[in-house]
Parts: structure tokens; sequence; C-alpha cells
């Protein structure tokens, strides 16, 4: 959430509150309600890093504050922009529980694959629902997009699971 | 209610000559009428060997299928030949089209063996195959098509008839998203006017559709899952405001 409100003070100096109205523009509905205090919390403690400074506005009687984006923030924000996110995902949850549970003989591996499988099939299926309904936009659509490409892989993940788990078996 | 489609005990070994292969080694399986059902499995698990015999294409080692009450795997050929005109749409995993049929023809093909007339063949053909964005390929010959569209082309022949049972090997195998999504909208509306579809994939979009997907290894069935309808999707924009 950072860097994207260092983003919208890139150009402007704004109010907390039309920060939180371009985020509800920008991802429409793939943004939960976010309430006043998280905005003001994030914008807090990003003036605490010293990375935008917020000011009373004279004469503003509602005695609210606009902020603006530091010499610092600028470069933090431009780094945030030249690098990319990270690409590779090493870190996943279901595998860490597979992993811990089925060394600890906790439960039978097909069991957790089984159910795993079932919920990414069940997901795809809500997420092609959202695309199948339209009306979502096309910022959304794309997003959902691609969660379905994460969740093919996903499934294609357990598919390989499950065969290293026969091979293991049959040269065990 | 009897199912429509219904495989007891089903095995399947082919014999070669050499070592013996047992695709099928005792599937039994239910399929009620109007129920969109998926196959997966890795490949070689024996999902073309099911669907052909379901679909009275290959005759069982061992076992019994049954075709809307009726015992099939004893019939004769012409009798299976009569049934599967009647009843049973079939899109190959490899098409099978004929290749001196231009496209439409192919089309027409299952239209025109149960007695319809020529011009309404046509018109139904040429709808069908506008739904699938292939209708400016009516006249081309099969091997004037791409993988996908002759893909599309043997979808709209196992359509055309309308029949109660629509048994697909693959048949978005060839297909990129877009038109794989015409393909899944079109056969959502087979299902939903009341056919019965039972559908071999990879394609996990196609499964996600299903009501029911079955997952095969080995010749046996591995697992069954009954899919809900789709529940709402919230979108967390990650929770992270630190
Ligand atoms: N006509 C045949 N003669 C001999 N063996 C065959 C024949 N047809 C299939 N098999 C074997 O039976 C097994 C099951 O084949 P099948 O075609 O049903 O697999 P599949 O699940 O459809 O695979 P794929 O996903 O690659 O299409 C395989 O080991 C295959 O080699
Ligand atoms: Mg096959």
């Amino acid at each position: 959430m950072r860097p994207l409100f260092l983003a919208l003070l890139a150009d402007d100096s704004r109010y907390g509150y039309e920060l939180k109205q371009s985020l509800e523009q920008e991802f429409g509905e793939m943004l939960p309600a976010m309430n006043a205090g998280q905005v003001y919390s994030t914008l807090a403690r990003l003036e605490r890093d010293g990375l935008v400074v917020g000011r009373s506005v004279e004469g503003d009687s509602r005695r609210k504050r606009m902020y603006e984006l530091t010499e610092a923030g600028q470069a933090e924000l431009s780094s945030w922009i030249e690098a990319p996110v990270p690409g590779a995902r090493l870190k996943d949850e279901f595998f860490m529980k597979f992993v811990v549970v089925v060394a600890a003989g906790l439960a039978a591996p097909m069991k957790l694959i089984e159910r795993q499988r079932r919920e990414y099939l069940q997901s795809l299926r809500d997420l092609d629902a959202v695309l199948a309904d339209g009306g979502k936009g096309p910022t959304a659509e794309l997003m959902v997009e691609g969660a379905v490409l994460h969740l093919k892989a996903g499934l294609e993940w357990l598919d390989l699971i499950e065969q290293r788990l026969a091979v293991g078996a049959e040269s065990a | 209610m009897t199912p429509v489609l219904e495989a007891r005990d089903l095995a399947k070994t082919y014999d070669t000559g050499g070592a013996k292969v047992f695709a099928l080694r005792g599937i039994d399986l239910s399929i009620e009428s109007g129920e969109f059902v998926a196959i997966t499995g890795p490949s070689g698990c024996g999902k073309s060997t099911l669907l052909n015999l379901l679909a009275g294409l290959d005759r069982p080692t061992s076992g019994q299928v049954w075709l809307d009450g009726e015992r099939i795997d004893q019939l004769s050929e012409t009798e299976l030949a009569r049934l599967r005109r009647r009843k049973v749409g079939f899109v190959f995993q490899f098409f099978n089209l004929m290749p001196t049929l231009s496209a439409a023809e192919n089309v027409e093909l299952p239209l025109l063996l149960v007695g319809r007339g020529r011009k309404e063949a046509r018109r139904s053909a040429s709808t069908l195959m506008s739904d699938l964005g292939i209708g400016d390929k009516q006249d081309a010959a099969p091997a004037q098509l791409s993988g996908g569209e002759q893909q599309r082309v043997a979808l709209a022949r196992a359509l055309a008839n309308s029949p109660d049972i629509v048994l697909g090997d693959e048949p978005t195998g060839n297909l990129d998203s877009v038109a794989a999504r015409e393909v899944l909208t079109l056969l959502r509306a087979a299902r939903d006017r009341g056919q019965t579809l039972l559908l071999v994939t990879h394609d996990a979009r196609v499964a996600a559709a299903a009501d029911r997907v079955i997952n095969l290894r080995d010749g046996l069935v591995s697992d069954q899952t009954e899919l809900q309808p789709a529940r709402p999707v919230a979108f967390p924009f990650d929770g992270d405001s630190g």
C-alpha cells in the first residue's frame, strides 16, 4: 500500500481522503472498503519515515492535512518504479503445510492434494463466473485472468507433486 | 432416476502381441441426465479408452456399458451405429473429419443421416459454425483448416443433432483461450438445454465448468469432486497497510 500512496502523491499534494478516492476509482470493487483509519495510519508511518510531509492548510476549517512527497519519498518512489516485482514465488502456503504435515505423518499426502485440487478447481469456477458475468471493468477482469493463470499453475503443480509421490513410492 | 450413461466394472486390456496394456481396470461410473462431467488425469491413464467404450466405439474386455437403461456393450455394429446417430455426439481427440467433404458438409452429415432435409441441415450447420467463430470456413476442406478450426468443426458436427449426450475428447485441446471460451460457452448452452456432457480434458478451466470432475489414474477412478455453484469472489486488496 505504501508505494501506491507515494505514486498517487507524485504529481500533486493531496488530502488523505483524496488518496482513498483515487484508489477506489482505479481498482473499483477489488478494493474492500478501506477505512479512514487505515489511510491515516499509512500516511502517519510514511511521515514518520520522512517520505511524506503533512501540512495543515490555511483557512481550511476542517483542519484536514494535505500531504506531499519529500525528496526521500521521491527517491523511494523512483526505485520502486524501476525495480520489477520479484519473479520467483518460492513461498507457498500449501506446500509448506504439505511438507510439514506429511513429514509428521499427520495426514495422507493424497488426501491433502485432493482437497487442495478441489479448492483450486472451485476457485477457478468462482473466477470464471466473474468473467462470464462481465460488468466488473477491464482492470478487474485482467486481475481475475491473472488469478486464473496462477490457479492453473497451482493445479499443474499438484499433478507434479502427485507424480513425484508415486515415483517415490515405487522406488521406496 | 436412471442414469443416462453407466459403466459397471469396466475393463479394457489391449493385447498387441507383446506385453498387455491394462488401459482400464474396473471403472464404475454413473452419469445422470443433464449432468456436465469432466474426466481428467495424466496422459495414458485411459481417458480416451473410457470415452470410446462409453460411446460404443470399442468393446470392453469385461464389464458393462449402459446407455439410457439399455446395455450396449454387446450390441451389433449396426445397432450401435443407429443408437449413436440418435443419441450421441462425439468429438474425437484427433477430429476424424471426412477429408473429401467440406467443413460445412461434415457438420451436415449427422443431420442428413437422421433424415433431415438438405436446406435445414445447411442452415443448422451454418448457425453452429458461426457460433463457434468458423462461419467463414464453411467451404474449406478439412486439410485447409488449422488444428483449432478442425476441432471446432468436429464440435459443430457433434452438436448438430442436438444429441442427448455429448462426449468430447479434449474438445478445447488445440484452441487458444479466446476460442476455448467460445467453445465452453456453447457447451454450457448445450447443458442448459438439458443435454448431458462428458468431456475428457486437460484444461482446468473446462474441468472447473463441470458439475463433477472425475480423476483417472492408471485405469482406475482415483478421485471424484462435486463442484458447487460459483461462490462470490472477494477481492482482497492485499491487507498490508504497513
Ligand atoms: N489401440 C491400442 N492398442 C494398444 N494400446 C493402446 C491402444 N490405445 C491405447 N492404448 C494404451 O492404453 C493406455 C490408455 O490410453 P488412452 O488413449 O486411453 O490414454 P489417455 O488417457 O486418453 O491419454 P492422452 O491424455 O495422452 O490422450 C495407454 O497406455 C495406451 O498406450
Ligand atoms: Mg486421449
